[in-house]
């Protein structure tokens, strides 16, 4: 079942780059964006089964397994938890939505709907992969996929972007590479299996082997979240990027950086971050208010977006600091947290897919992302204008929607720990408030510029794409409770709540 | 010394013999074949590549063993290195016909070709000094021949002229090591070698074992001795330049690998010298090709620097199980991205500027991605083989506490991205300039089936990984 996620969209992946370009479906657009979306979908339904028979327990369900490479300890191994479902889940609806959202292909359809599906697969794979071998293989393979994505069908300066997201968080992979081998060499017998390695604890004793380990998960992670100072990539990255390709990009590929803190930093080497979690919340408050601060800045539309993604990503990080860290008696609040951060992640990969595929559909309208030049398109546009500002406030954190509920327990947890950062981190809430506000005021309302008097609203497949979108981020924020308890059920044991 | 000893021992190189008569075959009929039956020439080198390697398979499943008076080694790793070899060959022969096609007179250059992989085989074959100098020779010797083959090309004179210089000093500083570890230990055979030699460091034993080195180095395109790499891989005939960056390197590793197995550890330096060369090896090859915009003359950096990542599995001899298995895994990769790379410089007629590759995608798609394919293995990207074997020498790095070369590696790779993107970005995302014409469709062929290789053998790793590791045991 999980396996077939991952790899239904990847052969199919395969079958497209084989298909003839001028024949059949590889000339037909049309068609090809209506089988990719079929193929697209699998996944979701498929994870949304595996949601259905989870049964609330701590530990790996449903796993399956085949021996791949036993001579070095590596097998095929993948399954869910609290943690990896919701993560894996928002994948799969990131991605059908990406893929069935309407993009300038020029004149390139086979290439990138088949390299979309195959990122879709390896995405899905970095969640439900239980070998570190195997995690590697997808963790590296979605990037090349989103290299060629953004070089491809990017704008502006797209080759250098993309070259500079591949060095970037290539550079970043190689020491998660080698911290990967130091714990798999600290095993006994040497093994890549995760569940194995949580249950040995092979670095338990610290000192300089763990901390170097320690040091090459975390430049790994960091880059990929990003956490300030190693977040300079992502700006070009996510501007020149493909609307569906930022969606994703944002939405799933920075998750994998938080996803592989806790799964793997957090769990194979919780004493050295137990030890470094006020320093590391330090650094997320930074990323919060700094974030904040620069896109506050920012005049193009996708650049503001991206910047808040720094800011996010640094909720995230404060709630996982939160829940690593040494506070004895603190278990509920660390728990709080904990939960706190999976569903920021989830909410993130939600609000801010769904922003990206929104600057997409300006840019293809007025051809700018130039704040300025906008204005007054409420009366012109909608449901353009209705969808943004709903994901706009989810972004803000406003009660009833996806945001508060994640930023709500990052905070209470916060609090209980770290009193004095979380009040700073407070400020960080205030700054994305005003930012999107003006956003949406420089968007929407005001004087609509003469040249802008014919501008089309969302066509029917994007108000309904983002729909979706807007729907579940409503959903959670409303009644959050089942994606809470599916969550709890890794949070709790993870951090020993009694 | 009886009959049936010696065809005992003849029984235990039917490949290398097999080679002997199908290259002299092959000079017969190019002697006798006239202008435009020269191409027969190909297929009688092809046919005897066939059954030098139908005769290699069952040699590799046999517990190791000495031959010939325990000069020549009968074991799995000379076995998979022959296995090497003779496919890599059987590719350039059918990178050759095409690229020959128009020369009325090449029969002989198959001959070149079949003992030039000879003399790999017995490099990775040799157990003594003395069998190292004639490998050496002979590798060496076509390898001149073979980089000048284009008479009238000033560029293969220039390389194959430099070539020979490099490779006469290197082969000269050899020559003088073999003949002090001779005086030295009074054997040459290398099972003795160890037990000859004085016991404590002794500055003779350092010198001739670094002269040693020199020489094999050469052969491996390794610094210092390195200059040539880039030179031959512009110059040669493009099938010949992908043939001599990648083949004689698997003979000098496996030969380099056994020399360092049966010196004293750690008393003649030889760790330091291994790991400091590897380093310098991949970081200068590395640099070298940051801003090359000529592309043959980039993949000959860049089989330098490659060159510095197997060395990484032979300064972990000794000190870790897995470091034979590595040294093999890595050539059984590395050779088929090389072979792949030059593969797509042959299919479009040599063209080797960066200028000439835009566009390659839309118009030669299997060719654009057989280049990523192996630019991609070249850099370690999974699940392609290049991957499994770089994760292999990191593992064996480390496991020897050699974690420093590990990360030295590891930011090396992130500088290949580099100089590799900067050709792979124009193929896929620029417009061609004008028609490519490509030679016949059996180079490309081979050049698809070589990048095949590194997709089949890095999902399926398994057999091979085990297969090594079995066969090389305690090493």
């Amino acid at each position: 079942m999980l396996t077939a996620a991952i790899f239904i969209p990847i052969l199919a992946a395969a079958l497209l780059a084989l298909l003839p370009r001028s024949r059949g479906l590889g000339a037909s657009p049309r068609a090809l964006a209506v089988a990719a979306t079929i193929v697209a979908v699998v996944p979701l339904v498929l994870v949304a089964a595996a949601w259905l028979r989870f049964d609330g327990a701590s530990g790996f369900q449903q796993v399956e397994t085949v021996p791949w490479i036993p001579t070095l300890g590596i097998s095929y191994r993948v399954g869910v938890d609290g943690l990896s479902l919701p993560l894996a889940a928002m994948t799969a609806l990131v991605f059908t939505v990406a893929v069935a959202y309407p993009v300038d292909l020029r004149g390139r359809p086979v290439p990138y709907y088949a390299l979309i599906l195959f990122l879709e697969g390896a995405s899905v794979g970095v969640f439900l992969a239980l070998d570190l071998f195997l995690f590697f293989v997808f963790w590296d393979v979605s990037l090349v996929a989103m290299y060629f994505l953004i070089g491809a069908w990017g704008h502006g300066d797209a080759q250098r972007s993309a070259l500079k997201f591949f060095l970037y968080t290539f550079a970043g992979s190689l020491p998660l590479l080698l911290a990967i081998l130091g714990v798999y060499l600290a095993t006994d017998p040497h093994t890549f299996d995760m569940a194995e390695i949580i249950r040995q604890q092979p670095l338990a004793g610290g000192g300089v082997y763990a901390a170097l380990v320690f040091a090459g998960f975390f430049a790994g992670f960091a880059i990929k979240t990003p956490i300030v100072p190693f977040h300079t990539w992502l700006p070009p990255a996510h501007v020149d990027a493909p609307g569906p390709a930022s969606a994703i990009l944002a939405g799933v590929l920075l998750k994998m950086g938080t996803y592989g803190f806790v799964r793997i930093l957090m769990s194979m080497v919780p004493g050295v971050w137990a030890e470094l979690s006020l320093p590391l919340a330090v650094l997320a408050v930074v990323s919060i208010v700094y974030g904040a601060l620069v896109a506050l800045a920012q005049t193009n539309l996708k650049r503001l977006i991206a910047y808040t993604s720094v800011n996010h990503m640094g909720y995230v990080i404060l709630g996982l600091a939160v829940a690593g860290a040494a506070a004895p008696g603190q278990e509920a609040a660390r728990a709080l947290a904990l939960t706190g951060a999976t569903v920021e992640m989830v909410a993130h990969g939600l609000i801010t897919g769904g922003l990206f595929l929104v600057s997409g559909s300006v840019l293809a309208r007025g051809g700018t992302y130039d704040l300025d030049s906008y204005g007054g398109l409420l009366g012109r546009a909608r449901s353009l204008t209705w969808i943004t500002a709903l994901l706009a406030f989810a972004s803000l954190g406003l009660p009833g929607l996806a945001g508060f509920v994640a930023e709500v327990q990052i905070f209470v947890g916060a609090l209980a720990v770290y009193p004095a950062l979380a009040a700073v981190a407070l400020l960080g809430i205030v700054i994305t408030a005003g930012l999107f506000l003006r956003m949406l005021g420089r968007l929407f309302l005001g004087a609509l510029p003469d040249r802008w008097r014919e501008f089309p609203d969302l066509g029917r497949r994007e108000a309904g794409l983002l729909g979706v979108l807007g729907a579940l981020v409503l959903l959670i924020g409303v009644v959050p409770g089942w994606l809470l308890g599916t969550i709890d059920a890794f949070a709790g044991p993870f951090v020993g709540r009694p | 010394m009886p009959i049936a000893t010696m065809v005992g021992w003849a029984g235990d190189v039917l490949a290398e013999l097999a080679m002997v008569i199908g290259g002299i075959v092959v000079l017969l009929y190019a002697l006798a074949a006239g202008p435009r039956r020269q191409v027969g020439a190909a297929w009688l080198a092809l046919a005897t590549t066939g059954v030098a390697l139908a005769l290699t398979i069952p040699a590799l499943g046999e517990p190791g063993r000495l031959t010939f008076a325990g000069t020549y080694a009968h074991d799995a790793a000379a076995a998979v290195a022959r296995v090497i070899v003779l496919l890599a060959t059987g590719v350039t022969v059918a990178f050759s016909v095409p690229w020959f096609r128009r020369d009325p007179r090449h029969g002989e250059y198959y001959t070149l070709l079949l003992f030039g992989a000879l003399g790999a085989m017995l490099l990775a074959g040799a157990a003594a000094l003395t069998e190292l100098v004639v490998a050496m020779l002979m590798s060496s010797a076509t390898g001149f021949v073979l980089a000048a083959y284009h008479r009238k090309s000033s560029a293969a004179a220039e390389a194959a002229i430099k070539y020979y210089l490099v490779g006469a000093l290197a082969n000269a500083a050899m020559l003088m090591g073999v003949a002090i570890l001779y005086g030295l230990a009074g054997v040459t055979t290398l099972d003795r070698l160890a037990a000859g030699l004085p016991d404590s460091a002794s500055p003779a034993a350092s010198v001739a074992v670094a002269l040693v080195m020199v020489g094999l180095m050469f052969k491996l395109g390794a610094v210092p001795v390195h200059v040539w790499v880039p030179d031959v891989a512009q110059g040669a005939p493009a099938p010949i330049a992908g043939f001599l960056t990648a083949v004689p390197k698997v003979g000098a590793f496996v030969f380099l690998a056994r020399l360092v197995l049966v010196l004293p550890p750690s008393a003649l330096g030889w760790e330091v010298m291994v790991a400091v060369g590897a380093a310098a090896t991949m970081t200068l090859g590395n640099l070298a090709c940051l801003w090359q915009d000529d592309v043959r003359r980039l993949l000959g950096w860049s089989a330098v620097s490659q060159t510095g990542y197997g060395l990484m599995a032979v300064a972990a001899l000794g000190r870790s199980d897995l470091a034979m298995a590595a040294l093999l895994y890595f050539l059984a990769a590395y050779v088929p991205a090389n072979l792949a790379a030059f593969g797509v410089v042959v299919t479009l007629r040599g063209r080797t500027a960066l200028t000439d590759y835009p566009g390659l995608a839309n118009e030669h798609p299997t060719a654009a991605a057989s280049l990523a394919l192996s630019f991609l293995s070249f850099i370690g990207v999974p699940p392609l083989s290049g991957f499994v074997a770089k994760l292999l020498l990191f593992v064996v790095a480390i496991q020897a506490g050699l974690a420093w070369l590990a990360v030295i590696a590891a930011a090396n790779t992130v500088i290949s991205i580099f100089y590799y993107v900067r050709v792979l970005a124009p193929v896929y995302f620029a417009a061609a300039a004008g028609r490519m014409r490509t030679l016949g469709a059996g180079a490309a062929l081979a050049t698809a089936a070589s990048a095949a290789v590194l997709v089949v053998t890095g999902v399926i790793a398994q057999p091979l990984v085990a297969a090594f590791a079995a066969a090389t045991p305690g090493r």
